[in-house]
């Protein structure tokens, strides 16, 4: 990242932000915009935010702005990777009526058809203080939190991923309206099961690389040993990925019945869950202290940006929002190490200084004070 | 107050596809400055179009004769029937060459989300010329979109009974691309490397 503008985004009216590779600490109270800045970076790569917020939720309400109608916020950047410089944008589609919500997506100046343009160019993986209950709470953010991981490696996952949901929602629609023949549901389900064995398939792929990864990690941070477990991904195991697929079909077949009450579906790709142990006394991830869960959180991301240096070339971008403050100072020391050694650009923020100070000279600070950025 | 001819005119081609009122504005003082160069030779070319084309209601194709062009030429190759969704695909395989067959215009594709089923499409004809002896393959060129993806499924489960091959189009076609936005190249080899659907 070289080169960042935000507009209209939340209380970011306006904010202009040239960067080094290294390092960047964002300075500044609660509410100053820190971590919408960071939300701002995390819509350069597909999904829906580091908030997972509604994009007519962005927009900025600050006086000056309504009335305006012009044009909905945005977001541009210069990224600069191992094979050259990219400019990526994105910002609402001011086209669409409201509830219709889009963005719209453009890399080196032309119109993108997916959000997967953008994970070509860029990934981004972020720990802020919503994910400390991510052992501990229900499966869906982990999972959410594995596929931002895959997204690094392989791109056409989150294209793979919003097909599925869109086959599952077109599933569920006619379930309950009870519409829908017979061969119109059966062609969702193929659907389906193709996405899910493709989905579970990647997964698969970057637990195995990411254990492996994890393994090597030593010193400050626990070593984190990962499992998977869902359908079609432990059905892999066995089968090949054409049994797999029919497996899924037949069950989603015969589960119609029971779908058409809960509005889901009994297996799919929806189901799957990152596990997580602590890899010296073997504790499930959501039974250890909340120290030792947000240790290993940054373990697995730490392993995950060096697996991505090794493999892929180009280094996700570190979204830390309100971690430093609160590490131990060891861990803390161990975190900046790491960051420095990859060459990793780590976004991260805090309310006081002195938590970075072992950034000094090595990092780029930003004041964040109501929406602006003073260096 | 009711609007000027000219508004009236600005309102009609600000619904254009990709035009905006700005550029509607543009384009109606353009025609407006232009009498006897474009607005005269468009608005007969429109008067003509609304009076003389209409759908085939053989394939679904957009034409001045129906049965179109296509039905009716009889160089094409009767054995093989190619299912598009929109007469702008048709367009685009018509464009690249990489089809000698005739086809068949879907009117769209599947989606519960957007309250399209079948019903809405046009199959009933496509039943019956999948019957047609002469009839030996059904291409399915449908767009890489879910939705797409989904219809072809669906067309290959209600074909699977009759004497008929049903293929698809292969690798190459990037996921949620439209066929109208392929290049001619990109059709070609789609076309070339169809598989069993
Ligand atoms: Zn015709």
């Amino acid at each position: 990242m070289a080169r960042l503008s935000v507009q209209r985004f939340r209380n970011l009216r306006q904010a202009e932000l040239t960067v080094g590779a290294g390092p960047v600490v964002l300075l500044g109270e609660n509410g100053a915009g820190k971590t919408n800045l960071l939300e701002a970076l995390s819509f350069l790569t597909p999904g829906r935010g580091l908030r997972r917020a509604r994009l007519g939720d962005l927009e900025s309400r600050l006086p000056g702005n309504e009335g305006a109608g012009q044009g909905g916020w945005a977001v541009a950047a210069r990224v600069e990777t191992p094979w050259g410089a990219h400019d990526l944008g994105t910002g609402r589609d001011i086209t669409t009526a409201p509830g219709q919500e889009r963005r719209v997506i453009k890399v080196d100046g032309e119109f993108a058809s997916s959000q997967a343009a953008l994970g070509a160019v860029l990934a981004a993986v972020w720990v802020t203080p919503e994910m400390d209950g991510l052992f501990r709470e229900g499966a869906s953010e982990r999972r959410r939190f594995l596929d931002r991981l895959v997204y690094a490696f392989d791109p056409a996952h989150a294209g793979r991923l919003s097909a599925y949901e869109r086959a599952l929602r077109e599933r569920a629609r006619l379930l309950r309206e009870g519409r829908g023949e017979p061969e119109w549901l059966g062609a969702l389900e193929r659907t389906m099961a193709e996405k899910a064995v493709a989905i579970a398939a990647a997964r698969r792929d970057m637990v195995g690389r990411l254990a492996g990864a994890c393994a090597e990690t030593s010193g400050a941070f626990p070593r984190a040993e990962l499992g998977l477990a869902g359908d079609a991904e432990t059905w892999l195991d066995e089968l090949p990925a054409l049994a797999v697929e029919e497996r899924l079909q037949t069950r989603l077949l015969e589960s119609r019945g029971r779908d058409s009450e809960t509005g889901g579906a009994v297996v799919g790709a929806h189901r799957c869950d990152l596990l997580v142990h602590h890899g010296l006394h073997g504790r499930p991830a959501g039974l250890c202290s909340t120290g030792e869960q947000k240790a290993l959180l940054l373990a697995i991301v730490l392993a995950h940006a060096r697996l991505t240096g090794l493999e892929r070339g180009g280094m996700p971008l570190l979204l830390l929002d309100e971690v430093a403050a609160h590490l131990d100072a060891r861990r803390r020391d161990a975190l900046y190490e790491e960051i420095l050694a990859m060459g990793l650009q780590a976004w991260l923020t805090g309310t006081d200084a002195a938590p970075f100070a072992a950034l000094n000279g090595a990092a780029q600070r930003f004041r964040v004070q109501d929406g602006m950025f003073i260096e | 107050m009711a609007p000027s001819e000219i508004d009236r005119l600005i309102q009609q081609l600000a619904r254009l596809p990709g035009l905006g009122p700005r550029s509607a504005r543009r384009t109606a003082l353009y025609l407006l400055q232009r009498r006897e160069q474009s607005l005269l030779p468009l608005a007969e070319a429109l008067s003509r179009a609304a009076e003389r084309i209409r759908p085939c209601h053989v394939c679904g194709n957009l034409d001045d004769s129906d049965p179109c062009r296509i039905c009716r030429d009889r160089e094409r190759d009767l054995s093989a029937l190619c299912v598009v969704e929109e007469v702008g695909d048709l367009w685009a395989l018509e464009r690249s060459g990489a089809f000698k067959g005739h086809y068949h215009v879907l009117g769209g594709c599947l989606s519960a989300l957007d309250g399209r089923g079948p019903e809405q499409l046009n199959l009933d004809s496509l039943w019956q010329r999948a019957r047609d002896p002469a009839v030996k393959e059904i291409v399915l060129a449908l767009s890489a979109t879910v939705d797409g993806q989904t219809t072809a499924h669906y067309l290959a489960e209600r074909l699977a009974g009759l004497p008929v091959q049903v293929t698809r189009l292969g690798q190459g076609v990037p996921v949620g691309g439209d066929l109208d936005y392929l290049d001619d190249g990109t059709l070609l080899a789609a076309f070339s490397a169809r598989r069993p659907a």
